[in-house]
């Protein structure tokens, strides 16, 4: 048969492209995971905080990426679930007293509950009609954040003060070091469940989504249903994040949450790799990095630098880390060939 | 490596096997599979389909056939539950199918493939294949998310079943490639393993000879007859290639203007005077 014979002799070219497409090997998946956990006792605590927000905003991207790089929905509106994980885990540990760690949780099932809520009127939306609907969302959170009749939980346009947490059972660790860690445990945590998922019946149900709809619901997959998920596991992910960088950051309010946030996450995402999860930190690290390298550039036109570089990375690896990725394993499979 | 053709182990073992065709005329007389009765769909004035019945026993290979706009896919896409016909009903197993939703299909037994391929093209071959398991499995996101014991075990026992059928299909030596780089043929291959994995009862064929050479259409033919007698699935074949229709299928319907226009078997359709005359036009035109 001729049509087998041409595939057969196609397959080893094609199969040079990951199996694992969504993820990292257990080799390389050790080597980052030793680097987060030695490098912060490396470095001063303004580094060890920036590397915090570096996992903080992982989190974030990694969200989006579930959303947009699995099942196909874009979002501008991250911004909006993240400040809603942040004042939820503000208001809980400010005005009920929660434990920092347990508001997390209950940060991130409201924002599930958002986040399925608001997908159900985005089903009737697609491609840049969602995109402009989660505009409109983001643009609306810091408003309604500083709205009279929450200013007694909110703190309306001051914000809250939050508290820091101490290291628990005396742990000789500076505030910032033992979140660091604290940040790092419930980042890996939610990668390895995120990871679990994509691999699932739902994950594969939000890629069926994501490349043919109609086939996906021949095949008995609720499209409303698993879009909606989607988008809550999403803004649940999210809201964790955001509640993490309140505890960060020790300050909520509103104009912290504008759409510029969103866009920023929307950015680290096509940095990463849209749909490559491990690219999450890497388009991470360019939004909360890259700004700063700019400023040292030029301080005056730093906005102007940051546009270039973003350019350039754009035009040279348009698939994001995920390309550097696959070519770096390329190259490492030629060496071991030679 | 596994044998190429790996036909020693069907997923549900019938005892039938080759002599499918006189348990399909036994089957005559019987309750049907599937019974499309009356069924009209009309889009604003126009009819695309005026009052068709037909019905399909188990174990048959049913074509459907017609002339461009005769009413084939329209038909097609009400099995499917794509359009909500305007009158009548399709009843599978006795019970109708008007009421259920387009995801709710696959469960009862419907699997289709699509015209012009409808895979997954960023998804692995096996992935293809397993979405197509979709509505036979259960799972929620956070069992998923935390790989629960019962999740491994339903991913063990569904790999198992994917490989199996992927063997079946000639496609282990693709079988981690992502589809969108694969030739055509092959990919239609993978849509009716797609189809297969949901283990279904009736499997919607939409022009599947459609794009493939007369060499792939023979071999298609011979494909499609392997999977009824192995896997005791029911074909409804919509298509446009006579030779295929008239070679494979052991009861046709011809369609015209959306009505039925004869119904038989392939010899009886094919010198229809009122069949004839639809494909080739009449004299007095």
């Amino acid at each position: 048969m001729s049509a087998v014979d041409e595939v057969v002799t196609e397959a080893p070219a094609v199969e040079a492209v990951p199996k694992r497409a969504m993820t990292l090997g257990y080799g390389t998946s050790l080597v980052m995971l030793a680097l987060f956990l030695i490098v912060p006792l490396l470095v001063k605590n303004f580094i060890v905080f920036q590397l915090t927000m570096l996992l903080i905003y992982g989190l974030a991207v990694l969200a989006l990426n579930i959303l947009t790089g699995g099942s196909g929905q874009f979002s501008l509106g991250q911004s909006a679930f993240y400040a809603v994980g942040a004042y939820t885990s503000a208001i809980l540990m400010e005005h009920a007293g929660v434990n920092y760690a347990l508001t997390l949780p209950i940060a991130g099932v409201i924002c599930f509950a958002f986040g399925f809520l608001f997908g159900q009127p985005a089903l009737r939306l697609s491609g840049v009609y969602l995109a402009l609907a989660t505009f409109a969302l983001a643009t609306a959170m810091p408003q309604l954040l500083k709205l009279g009749y929450f200013e007694h939980w909110t703190g309306g346009v001051q914000g809250l003060v939050v508290t820091k947490p101490d290291a628990p059972f005396g742990l000789p660790m500076s505030q910032d070091m033992w979140l660091y860690y604290f940040t790092l445990a419930v980042t890996i945590a939610i990668y390895i469940f995120s990871v679990n998922l994509l691999r699932s019946r739902s994950g594969r149900a939000f890629m069926a989504i994501r490349d043919n709809e109609i086939a996906a619901s021949a095949m008995g997959v609720d499209v409303a249903l698993y879009k909606t998920l989607a988008f809550g596991v999403s803004a649940g992910i999210t809201g964790v994040a955001g509640g993490l960088g309140a505890i960060a950051v020790q300050f909520v309010a509103p104009d912290s949450y504008t759409i510029t946030l969103a866009i920023s996450l929307f950015l680290g995402m096509v940095v990463g790799g849209v749909g490559w999860l491990p690219g999450s930190i890497v388009g991470s690290a360019f939004i909360i990095f890259v700004p700063n390298i700019a400023e040292g550039i030029s301080k005056g036109l730093s906005g102007a630098v940051f546009g270039v570089l973003l350019f350039l990375v754009i035009f040279l690896v348009p698939h994001g880390a995920r390309q550097v990725a696959i070519v770096a394993q390329q190259l490492v499979g030629k060496l071991k060939k030679n | 490596m596994r044998p190429a053709n790996d036909f020693a182990r069907p997923v549900r073992p019938n005892g039938f096997g080759r002599s499918k065709m006189t348990q399909a005329q036994l089957a005559q007389g019987k309750d049907p599979l599937l019974a499309v009765r009356d069924v009209s769909v009309v889009f604003g004035g126009i009819i695309a389909l005026n009052g068709v019945s037909f019905d399909m026993q188990q174990g048959q290979i049913l074509g459907l056939i017609g002339p461009n706009g005769a009413g084939k896919t329209t038909l097609f896409n009400c099995l499917s539950r794509l359009y909500q016909p305007s009158g009548g009903d399709i009843l599978m197993e006795g019970q109708s199918i008007l009421t259920r939703p387009p995801h709710r299909i696959a469960e009862i037994g419907i699997g289709r493939t699509f015209q012009n391929v409808a895979l997954f093209p960023n998804l692995s071959v096996l992935d293809n294949v397993r979405v197509g398991t979709h509505a036979r499995t259960n799972s929620d996101i956070i069992s998923d998310s935390l790989k629960l014991p019962w999740v491994r075990r339903g991913e063990a026992e569904l790999n198992k079943r994917v490989h199996e059928i992927v063997s079946y299909l000639d496609l282990d030596d693709v079988a981690h490639v992502t589809v969108s780089g694969l030739p055509f043929g092959t990919q239609k291959r993978v849509e009716l393993a797609r189809a297969l994995a949901a283990d279904p009862k009736i499997l919607l064929l939409d022009e599947p000879a459609g794009g493939l050479n007369h060499e792939e259409v023979h071999v298609l033919g011979n494909l499609i007859r392997r999977i009824r007698d192995d896997r005791n699935v029911t074909v409804l074949l919509v298509e446009h290639h006579m030779g295929l229709v008239m070679s494979i299928a052991d009861h046709v319907v011809a369609l015209n203007f959306g009505r039925k226009l004869a119904e038989g078997t392939p010899a009886q359709v094919q010198s229809d005077p009122d069949v004839i005359k639809a494909y080739l036009g009449s004299k007095d035109q």
